[in-house]
């Protein structure tokens, strides 16, 4: 639960992103791709679920990579290495399937580009043909690109404003692709209305696309039920049955009002311990 | 001369409400010695056969009498290592009171007459944790090379780690949150058992050299073939029912729905109560429906009531339950006092579909009425619909109560632990061993939906076959 360093990989424009290594040797020798963890930075906070995002058995470590956006996040990205967490638990949820699909389209927007990069490097292991289509706001937004190069076979990189790469969305380049090329599996994670433009683009295709989901949860160990998602019209819970749904089946706009349920708070508990 | 039963004190219910702290005060030594002298000391008594541990009800209400109270306890701690606990939590009034010979014949649960045996557990439990009455420790030489792994930190998880621990096992405990005592904790408000009486019991566990492993989770972080590996000779399951049924009702899904699980979870283990000072937040209604008539079902009602009243809310907080009070598996105080604090009540009510707004918000819960018909398996008289007798409640927020189901991630990860149909756990009635050898189980995971008492049962049983085989 120590932090061995702690690193903002983007300080820009007010977007923060950090990275934290931390000791963690159970979860680091278990952890499989796909899979994420639970922390509390300290005994009066939230627990919140955080993508894996490297481990490093030999040093019995773990990394996460993070968007600071409310009170938690920030609380987390103000620690410094030496620092220790209140708790960490995991490894949680089902791992992404890592088998040869063929060819793999990874689609990662903003922070999400993180949680595909594990997701890349074992499906490149295991044979899979990748393409990473990358999103972010900007330039100076932008994250983890020479790791997602080194991680795929073809890269691309769309800007909302065309500071870098091609102007446009990940789904633009992902139409585009789709038109002149059969893919076998469609990687993605991102926020919610980029997952959900890209499984309504996949769907014309019919391709089949996995999303991992950020549903809000508490224990996230199935007791609770907080991060249900209905899935082709069933009701499953994020962290016991997921993060990974079929994006085909999943009803974005119920996730979506569902992860609104406490901005009221979010907004008050923010305006409380404003941001140094 | 017929003695009438001695009240129990409690907090009035219109301060109780707004706040957390607990509401039966218990008794104090001369009403412990007025309620204990009522009881007639029968040549063949019947309460001891309605306990599910079977504590000499008898003795240790004698020696109440005699004020040998530190021998009232270990007359309890014999079959029961938490009387403040189960003194402030078993359903007595479906156990040993409703054997008392007090009670009438043919009731559903207890007189009033019957002899208030749970306050009096309670006053001996109290006695003992307030006067640190250690139970001996009987140190067996043999097995302090043994070592047991017992999962989840629950009723059935202590009570078996601290009869291993007496006899010089070494134990540690695997508990995936980050703080012990499993239901018990995320569970039972505070109001109803507080947490020092809790952390008495798990602190006791610490002295006995008890390992406490928190924020590990069995099934993920490590296999039960792992933790074999490690070192352990036998494995002990105290996995819970933590796992929330839904009603399967159209838009249960909506924002301010909760499981009853993440309800009480956010305000018991994680504080809402104390938001923004604590920082996990949950969500406060204007019209709350509670759906369900368990005991969990009353402690969500009686939670949503206290948010209610300390932010300042009009209280509104009403159960609806699809049979009749007196099918309400709660126990009857519970009852009582969610009554007393203002919770209402709506019998005879089924719930057919939720209506939100266009924010994903509940706004209303359509229903059925119901009537009674015929018995069902559980003796129960099982509800009918009346047709055409649909209506809507007003609701804001729904905590939906209707039971819970074994956890499942260790289970899955363990394709050779035989489970049932309701994927509890299959064990030998008499040692508590799985399908697995060396691996016993007991509590919810076992039985299904039960008492802590029940729990600590089968959690002795599993202790006893451990040792006899250690």
């Amino acid at each position: 639960m120590k932090i061995i360093s702690r690193e903002a990989i983007i300080d820009s424009a007010g977007v923060r992103i950090i990275k934290l290594s931390l000791i963690a040797p159970e979860i680091s020798q278990k952890a499989k791709p796909g899979q994420f963890v639970v922390v509390m930075v300290d005994e009066r906070g939230e627990r919140v679920p955080l993508t894996i995002v490297d481990v490093d058995i030999n040093a019995g470590s773990i990394t996460l990579i993070f968007q600071e956006a409310g009170l938690t996040t920030r609380l987390l990205g103000a620690l410094n290495a030496g620092d220790s967490l209140y708790a960490l638990v995991g490894p949680l949820g089902h791992p992404t399937e890592i088998k040869k699909f063929g060819k793999v389209i990874l689609a990662g927007g903003g922070v999400g580009i993180a949680e595909i990069l594990p997701v890349a490097r074992a499906l490149k292991d295991a044979g899979n043909h990748i393409t990473a289509i990358l999103g972010s706001r900007n330039k100076d937004l932008l994250i983890l690109e020479a790791e997602l190069k080194g991680a795929s076979d073809q890269i691309y990189i769309m800007t909302d404003d065309g500071s870098y790469g091609r102007k446009g969305f990940t789904t633009d380049m992902l139409k585009e692709l789709l038109d002149k090329d059969k893919y076998d599996l469609i990687y993605s994670v991102g926020p919610i209305p980029m997952m959900k433009r890209v499984a309504a683009v996949s769907r014309e295709y019919n391709t089949k696309t996995l999303v991992s989901l950020n549903a809000l949860m508490v224990d996230a160990t199935g007791m609770c039920g907080c991060c249900r998602v209905s899935v082709f019209g069933q009701v499953k819970f994020s962290c016991v049955d997921g993060p990974d749904f079929d994006g085909h089946g999943v009803d974005w706009e119920e996730l979506e009002k569902r992860n609104k349920v406490y901005s009221v708070q979010e907004k008050h508990i923010c305006n409380l311990f404003p941001a140094s | 001369m017929k003695k009438e039963p001695v009240k129990v004190r409690e907090a009035s219910a219109e301060i109780r409400a707004g706040n957390f702290e607990e509401v039966v005060k218990g008794y104090s030594e001369d009403e412990a010695l007025l309620e204990a002298s009522r009881c007639l000391q029968c040549k063949n008594p019947l309460c001891s056969s309605g306990c599910p541990v079977g504590i000499d009800i008898k003795k240790f209400i004698h020696q109440i009498v005699q004020q040998d109270y530190q021998s009232a306890y270990f007359t309890i701690r014999e079959k029961s290592n938490f009387p403040s606990i189960c003194g402030r939590v078993c359903p007595a009034e479906y156990q040993c009171r409703k054997a008392c010979i007090l009670t009438k014949k043919g009731l559903p649960f207890a007189s009033e007459q019957a002899i208030n045996i749970h306050f009096l557990e309670r006053f001996a439990g109290d006695y003992g944790k307030n006067n640190n009455l250690d139970v001996p420790v009987e140190i067996e030489e043999k097995f302090s090379k043994v070592k047991v792994a017992v999962v989840g930190s629950g009723p059935a998880g202590l009570c078996c780690a601290g009869e291993l621990a007496r006899k010089g096992v070494q134990v540690d405990i695997y508990e995936s949150l980050h703080k012990t005592g499993g239901v018990l904790r995320y569970g039972i408000p505070p109001f109803r058992l507080p947490w020092d009486v809790l952390d008495f019991e798990i602190n006791y566990l610490q002295k006995l050299g008890v390992n406490f492993i928190t924020n590990f989770l069995v099934g993920k972080a490590r296999t039960i073939k792992e933790l074999f590996a490690q070192g352990y000779s036998r494995i002990f399951l105290g996995l819970g029912a933590g796992v929330p049924s839904f009603l399967g009702i159209k838009g249960e899904n909506l924002c301010n729905i909760y499981s009853v699980n993440e309800f009480l979870t956010r305000v018991n283990l994680m504080s809402a109560y104390k938001f923004p000072e604590f920082h996990t937040p949950v969500n406060i209604g204007k019209n709350v429906l509670i759906v369900g008539g368990g005991n969990t079902a009353m402690d969500a009602a009686r939670v949503a009531l206290r948010l209610q009243k300390i932010n300042g809310l009009v209280l509104n907080t009403k159960v609806i339950y699809r049979r009749t009070e007196i099918e309400m598996p709660a126990r009857r105080l519970e009852i009582e006092h969610a009554k007393e604090e203002g919770v209402k009540f709506e019998f005879l009510v089924q719930p057919k579909e939720f209506v939100g707004d266009e924010r994903g918000f509940v706004r209303k819960l359509v229903c059925l009425r119901s009537k009674l018909g015929e018995p069902d398996s559980s003796g129960r008289r099982r509800p009918v619909i009346i047709e055409g007798s649909e209506f809507e409640i007003d609701c804001d927020l729904c905590v939906i109560a209707v039971g819970l189901k074994a956890n499942q991630i260790l289970i899955n990860a363990t394709p050779e632990l035989k489970t049932d149909k309701y994927s509890d756990v299959i064990v030998d009635s008499e040692s508590m061993e799985s399908s697995i050898k060396g691996v016993f189980a007991g509590g919810d995971i076992v039985g299904g939906e039960g008492t802590v008492i029940e729990a600590m049962g089968m959690a002795k049983k599993a202790a006893k076959s451990i040792l006899q085989n250690s």
